[in-house]
């Protein structure tokens, strides 16, 4: 079952373009932490532990290729976030962009927000093709003139130049958590935005950065108390009165911001039970959730923990709608994945345009993705030895036991070093963005002609 | 476990179904093979997993420096390390954060900023 698996049974994936260096020796800096589509899908953002966001632009179609969708190519990058020292703590505050979200285009400029632990910044992303000339008190080259030597007056006029794209930080969130943000996310009023660290969540005006109001808050009067953490927060693709959070027990409670000014209470708990007979000791870890995304439509929304992706119904609170296997086969290794911390690791998940495919990563550099509407699901995988332009990728297998077949990996020899943790998926289109550890791997469905 | 002394004791069988039982977790939840692997090589581990230890631990990430000179001195270490491999032997003797600096020490530059390699 060749490609099968995205929006539609007989897709293929493609390779498309891979960003960044192909050394093994991979600078902690160049880490890739966050990967976001904005709403048109035409500009591609990432984020690296280094606090650098690079921005890529889809090429418009040529008429050459119509096969292909536009390459993306590099628009801007700049430094986001600079390392900072809490001088109360003694700790360092990271540089690494935890979160890259987009802000709906108003204007001819594009915007969005980045964080690290502690501090959010709006950036504005604008370009300059025209450049005035002709000013009566300065030269070409910005010296003045001497005023005296001024006879005639002109009007200064604009001339074309090569496209300059400026990025400049309009609005800096700073000093509203304690804790380390994990989560941003724009409101559909294209007025406010959330961000929740581990134990708050606060409500943000985007033109005020004095302010911010605390709308949940899980801290427990006594620490001894402390029984979860907040993992991931989002909301409501059009109501703007909800949002969601996701804990690392494994629940998400669903709020509303009209029902009160904090929204400690939750309106709706969504929380599959569990089987007490089947707890272990790492049930509570791997029930956690390391992301949480409504989906386009707003009626779903997915969740992922450590061993798999569900599907909720908002409409149903006791357990998911659809559970899908990202790799079961780890479930005989968490005693060394404990061990080597890889069960802490906070992978992330994504819809298609339509919401009919979601798709998450693994390790090996396996990313799998699900079609809920034909019930078939398959694993890919982001490498350099798969990256001819345009060669469709092979549907990758784990062999979990027993006789390996041929271009079958057994579970022992995975990397767990190589971890696809961020993924993303164009709005609109067939094309995602997976995030190796400093690799970006683009892919696009093979564009079938119609018969 | 078969050694509960019990008052009526159908003893057998409820050994056999406590076996039965065992035998089912190890082959229905490798999660609980796994536990008791973990168990046998750390058999400290706390009673509850998920609990504060764990979530203290997240809440405080980070490596903690003594003070803001600390931290200057161990990023410069870095910074110095990655800029300028090829390092004079006595310059590679001297560690800094490990005795007093003198200003010699101390780069003098602030390194200007390396560009990501995916704008490359």
């Amino acid at each position: 079952m060749a490609g099968a698996g995205g929006g539609g049974n007989d897709v293929q994936w493609c390779f498309s373009q891979v960003k960044g260096a192909i050394d093994d020796d991979v600078a902690e800096a160049d880490i890739i932490s966050t990967v976001e589509f904005n709403h048109s899908g035409e500009l591609l953002a990432t984020g690296d532990k280094g606090g650098r966001v690079v921005i890529f632009q889809q090429e418009l179609e040529s008429k050459n290729q119509p096969q292909c969708r536009g390459e993306y190519n590099v628009y801007s990058t700049f430094q986001s976030h600079e390392p900072e020292f809490d001088y109360l703590k003694s700790l360092e505050i990271e540089e690494k962009i935890n979160k890259i979200r987009w802000l709906p285009q108003k204007n001819a400029a594009q915007f969005l927000l980045s964080t690290n632990d502690k501090t959010i910044k709006l950036w504005k992303i604008s370009e300059r093709d025209k450049r005035p000339e002709g000013y009566n008190l300065k030269e070409e080259d910005g010296r003045y003139r001497d005023p005296t030597t001024v006879t005639t007056l002109r009007v200064p006029v604009f001339h074309p130049m090569d496209l300059m794209v400026e990025a400049s930080p309009r609005r800096v969130f700073a000093n509203a958590h304690t804790y380390h943000i994990n989560s941003i996310s724009v409101n559909s009023d294209c007025e406010t935005y959330l961000s929740a660290d581990d134990l708050r969540i606060n409500l943000w005006n985007l033109e005020i950065t004095d302010r911010s109001f605390n709308i949940v808050d899980i801290k427990p009067a006594n620490m001894e108390e402390l029984t979860e953490v907040i993992t991931a927060a989002e909301f409501h693709p059009n109501q703007c009165n909800t949002f969601v959070y996701s804990s690392s027990k494994g629940t998400i409670r669903l709020c509303d911001m009209r029902a009160s000014a904090l929204c400690d209470q939750h309106s709706k708990l969504f929380e599959e039970p569990e089987d007490p007979s089947n707890r272990s000791f790492f049930s509570e870890i791997i029930s956690s959730i390391s992301d949480v995304k409504f989906s386009h439509s707003g009626r779903y929304m997915m969740t992922r923990d450590y061993l798999t992706v569900k599907i909720w119904d908002l409409n149903m609170e006791s357990r998911p709608v659809e559970t899908y296997q990202v790799h079961e086969y780890l479930r005989s290794k968490l005693c060394s994945l404990y061990e080597n911390d890889c069960i802490f690791d906070k992978f992330e998940c994504c819809w298609n345009g339509n919401d009919s495919v979601v798709m998450t990563g693994s390790y090996n550099n396996f990313f799998r993705m699900f079609d809920r509407g034909y019930r078939q699901d398959v694993t890919l995988e982001a490498s350099r030895e798969s990256s001819k332009p345009r060669s469709v990728l092979k549907p990758r297998k784990v062999c979990t036991g027993g006789k390996r077949k041929k271009d079958e990996i057994s579970v022992d020899s995975l990397d767990f070093n190589k971890k696809i943790l961020h993924t993303a998926w164009h709005p609109q289109d067939n094309i995602i963005a997976v995030a190796t550890t400093n690799n970006l791997y683009i892919f696009q469905d093979r564009l079938t002609s119609i018969q | 476990m078969s050694e509960e002394i019990e008052g009526t004791r159908p003893a057998t069988d409820e050994a056999t179904h406590k076996e039965q039982q065992e035998i089912d977790d190890n082959v229905i939840s490798p999660e609980k093979a796994e536990e008791v692997k973990l168990k046998a090589r750390y058999p400290h581990l706390g009673a509850k997993p998920g609990g504060s230890d764990l979530l203290r631990k997240r809440l405080q990430k980070g490596q903690k420096f003594f003070d803001s000179g600390d931290y200057n001195m161990a990023k410069a270490k870095v910074k110095n390390k990655q800029q300028l491999p090829a390092v004079t032997p006595a310059e590679k003797a001297e560690i800094t954060g490990d005795h007093i600096p003198t200003p010699q020490d101390i780069p003098q530059r602030k390194p200007s900023i390396v560009a990501s390699k995916l704008a490359g």
